[in-house]
């Protein structure tokens, strides 16, 4: 049994110490929002904030959580309205989506860190979060628009 | 050559139907009905219901995989119904027999939708202004429709109104449907308009269902333990001992598979995915059989192909002019060039898995799939039950690029499943097992053979293509015969059957029996024209220097747009002269001919996208610059100009032009694998290595504006921007690259060549 704090929430759970986090949240937990991608940390498709640190829940025993606060795409922001989410609508970043949760929770916690961004440092942020559709243009574009001030943003997408 | 595969889409598309309305206590539903036709495949379709309400509910039976379809063939219904778009929803829906061919692939979705859902829309509009005009007092010519309601002046009637007083009626025959006459594009409100694609929003915040997502009570969780080959492995022994200690383990079982999809496979049940991960591990299995392909390699497969290049006799004649050997032989020069593809993956980031039971005497297949008419057939025969009892329901695909065509692992798990007398079991795969059983885009060797006459003019183009084919895998059925009457896979070949006027051609396709063998060749994005431009771009390039011609001029002096290659309606209207078009465009906007700094070139590439019977023009201008002490090229900037007709949705459109282009980059220069002992060596994301987003040049798209028939856009730019590298890196440092991927070593030494 593990006891952490998932989306603000305390929980415990039964799945035994080595079981990756990845299938602790989606089949025991049962949040999909969190996806499986290669299962060697390459994809970046698993990423889940772990005391606010952008990590790959794919090769995180779930014991190693024990007390910590785990948050997955469902908890960025209780309506969907983080302004990462708003801008990756904007801008139509996802197409077959099934990477944007990882690419948004990685982004989430770059801007937390860089408010501000330069492109160079998007870049390699990003750059373990593979897009298999290649939507990367937009990702960035999504990212930039996110942490611009309001009255940039018009510049920004345009 | 694919003008009998495109004969029979409108066959498909038109074919005895009647169209009639009918009220239920629903709604009313417009059905396309087909009048005791039980041979038809095409059986009774309904496309959209309209309620009480005023919703309109689109029926779309292609699958979501990142192109935002659903969106853009709801916009098509919702314009030609004047139907208030706030009140349209989209309704991805499940297999069902009355749905006719149930396929997403090809770039088809929107081309084949357009003329089926606007006419069906354009009757639905009429019956319902006929009914509001009525309804209203006044005749009809006084009626408009805008925005699901029928105005008449200053009085209206909303449709759910119309549908609520149930006075609506009428029938059309399949003629009148044909003849339905559709808006005309300056009447367009929606079409070509920008819209928020409805798949967006669940996708940014965890709550968009994928296949991988799907779940019921009481499931099992399978994974399963491949054999050494693709084809030819029996279960030998299974030993548990290990499994057993894993805790949450149920069994281990060996799947009788009477379709042959998934010979050998063993499945390992387990509480938890994770649990039956870890056991799997553990299982231990002999398989016997299949010996010579365990030990087939990359270099065995590209042999095997130029043996059957060079057997003249070999393979299908897909395009065969008299006199091709005579231009030949009396040509002043003739230039020769082989070309060739390595393996490539489709390594779509959802493994491929499915959910299966058995419930009240169905079997259901939860699953995200490209081709749903495609494995109903091998579901029917491994489950020994009749198809009418099986349904697949519709899932979102994290990733399709063609790998969910082929839906093997549908099979798999229903297998799983009925081993355990139809309990839920939902499998899924790892990355390194889909990745091992992928259908891989096979190696492809092509060779290529020009005649020049007086005046470096072109008189003959001889093209051969090998290579494993998908279509002759899994869909035969879908293979027209060449003229030597020969079946050949049309997807496997297309764009060598191009648009320029090259005098006497010849195109063979042949394909590999040893691919065959060895694996299941798969359909990859684009499939055929991923390699077929590869060889035909590149080829026109080094023509266009033995003819002594700069490549653009030389390539548009051949896109004449005669005889065969005048185009015609619906379409191809225009021809070559439209991929003159763009061509010349992309060329200018790029600076074709301007000074460039030293190791940097500009390559040009232009096809007609996917299908010769459904012509996306399209051109790329590749500025790519080589470090000549390595011979690493790097990408500097895509600029890509494309005609599709009528584009449905502008910023779906681009989205899938800016996916394609990077697409293909990855596959040019940062992709491909190889077979070595009968499997793939690469099989996780270590060491297939993707683009990613520090190596994204600078991309400038546009669209020709043109309101001819909507084509596709998922592939056409897939087929153009490899080509236009290889070429860039030529007139970059003169290294001629001919192999696909595109590696530093290969361009080092074509630089010391």
């Amino acid at each position: 049994m593990t006891t952490f704090k998932l989306n603000g929430r305390e929980v415990t759970v039964q799945s035994p110490a080595d079981t990756p986090l990845l299938w602790t949240i989606r089949d025991e937990l049962g949040l999909t929002g969190t996806k499986y991608g290669c299962g060697i940390a390459q994809c970046g498709v698993c990423t889940v904030h772990i005391d606010g640190q952008a990590l790959r829940a794919c090769v995180t025993p779930t014991g190693a959580v024990a007390g910590k606060a785990v948050t997955t795409i469902e908890g960025l922001h209780s309506k969907g309205a983080h302004p990462l989410q708003k801008a990756w609508i904007a801008a139509e970043a996802p197409q077959c989506g099934y990477c944007q949760s990882g690419q948004i929770m990685q982004a989430a916690a770059l801007l937390k860190s860089k408010p501000r961004p330069t492109d160079a440092e998007i870049d390699a942020a990003m750059n373990g979060n593979l897009c298999r559709c290649m939507a990367y243009v937009r990702i960035k574009q999504a990212i930039k628009l996110a942490a611009a001030p309001a009255r940039a943003r018009k510049r920004v997408k345009a | 050559m694919s003008l009998s595969l495109g004969d029979r889409r409108e066959a498909i598309a038109l074919s005895r139907r009647g169209f009639m309305i009918t009220v239920g206590a629903a709604g009313a539903v417009f059905a396309l009905t087909s009048p005791a036709q039980a041979a038809d495949t095409y059986a009774p379709t309904i496309w959209y219901v309209i309620d009480k309400a005023g919703i309109v509910t689109v029926h779309v039976i292609r699958a979501e995989m990142g192109q935002h379809v659903g969106t853009a063939i709801a916009r098509i219904v919702a314009d030609e119904l004047e139907a208030d778009w706030s009140k349209v929803k989209i309704d991805h829906v499940d297999s069902d027999p009355k749905w006719g061919l149930m396929m997403t692939g090809a770039s088809w979705s929107v081309w084949q939708s357009y003329p089926l859902y606007s006419q069906a829309a354009a009757a639905g509009r009429i019956a319902l202004v006929g009914a509001g005009a009525k309804l209203l007092g006044v005749s009809e010519d006084k009626c408009v429709a805008r925005k699901g309601a029928v105005i008449a002046g200053r009085r209206s009637i909303s449709y759910g109104e119309i549908v609520a007083r149930g006075e609506l009626a009428g029938q059309w025959s399949a003629e009148d449907l044909a003849k339905m006459p559709i808006k005309k594009a300056a009447d367009r409100r929606l079409i070509g308009k920008p819209a928020p694609a409805r798949d967006v929003p669940g996708k940014t915040d965890g709550t968009a269902v994928y296949g991988i997502d799907a779940k019921v009570p009481d499931m099992l969780y399978g994974r399963p333990v491949l054999p050494p080959t693709r084809y030819g492995s029996q279960v030998v022994t299974i030993d548990e001992t290990a499994a057993r200690q894993v805790p949450g383990y149920v069994n281990a079982i060996a799947l009788q598979d009477p379709s042959g999809t998934v010979p050998g496979w063993v499945m390992v049940y387990a509480e938890s995915f994770a649990a039956a991960d870890k056991a799997a591990k553990r299982l231990k299995v002999t398989w016997k059989g299949a010996a010579a392909s365990r030990k087939v390699s990359e270099a065995d497969l590209q042999d095997r192909a130029r043996d059957l290049i060079a057997d003249r006799r070999a393979g299908s004649l897909v395009v065969d002019d008299p006199g091709v050997d005579a231009a030949f032989r009396s040509a002043r020069s003739t230039h020769e060039a082989t070309y060739s593809t390595a393996t490539a993956l489709h390594m779509q980031l959802e493994p491929v898995n499915a959910l299966a039971f058995e419930k009240d005497g169905v079997f259901e297949i939860h699953t995200g799939n490209q081709w749903q008419s495609l494995v109903l057939p091998w579901l029917a025969k491994a489950l020994e039950r009749k198809e009418e009892t099986i349904v697949m329901r519709t899932y979102l695909l994290g990733g399709g690029f063609g790998r969910r065509l082929n839906g093997d692992y549908a099979v798999a798990a229903a297998l799983a499943s009925k081993a355990l007398k139809g309990r839920p079991v939902k499998m899924v795969m790892t990355r390194a097992d889909d990745t091992r059983f992928d259908s891989p885009r096979s190696p492809s060797v092509q060779t290529v053979r020009m005649a020049f006459g007086e005046g470096g003019r072109v008189t003959a183009m001889d093209h051969a293509a090998c290579a494993g084919w998908p279509t002759q895998a899994m869909a035969s059925f879908f293979m027209p015969k060449g003229d030597n009457g020969v079946a050949y896979d049309p997807f496997a070949i297309s764009g060598a059957d191009h648009w320029y006027n090259v005098g006497a051609q010849r195109v063979r396709a042949i394909s590999n029996d040893l691919a065959n063998r060895t694996f299941r060749p798969g359909w990859l994005r684009s499939v055929g024209p991923g390699w077929t431009n590869w060889a035909v771009e590149s080829f026109m390039d080094e023509a266009a220097e033995k003819a002594g011609v700069d490549p653009l001029a030389f390539r548009l002096r051949m896109l004449d747009a005669a005889g065969r290659n005048a185009g015609s309606a619906p379409n191809s209207v225009g021809g070559a002269r439209r991929q003159a078009a763009v061509l010349q465009r992309v060329a200018t906007k790029a600076g074709w001919g301007k000074p460039l700094p030293a190791n940097t070139g500009l390559g040009l590439a232009t096809t007609f996208g996917q299908e010769r019977t459904m012509p996306t023009w399209v051109a790329c201008a590749a500025r790519v610059k080589v470090d000549p002490a390595t011979g690493a090229g790097r990408v500097e900037k895509l600029t890509l100009v494309a005609d599709a007709g009528t584009i449905v949705s502008p910023d779906g459109a681009l989205a899938q032009m800016e996916g394609a282009a990077l697409w293909v980059l990855s596959l040019a220069l940062f992709e491909g694998s190889e077979f070595v002992n009968g499997q793939v060596k690469d099989t996780n994301l270590d060491t297939y290595t993707p683009l990613r987003m520090a190596d994204v040049p600078a991309l400038e798209i546009e669209f020709v504006r043109s309101n001819e028939a909507p084509v596709g856009l998922g592939e056409p730019a897939t087929t153009v921007v490899g080509p236009a590298i290889g070429n860039a890196i030529y007139r970059a440092v003169g290294a001629r690259v001919r192999h696909l991927p595109i590696r530093p070593a290969a361009v080092k030494a074509a630089m010391q060549a």
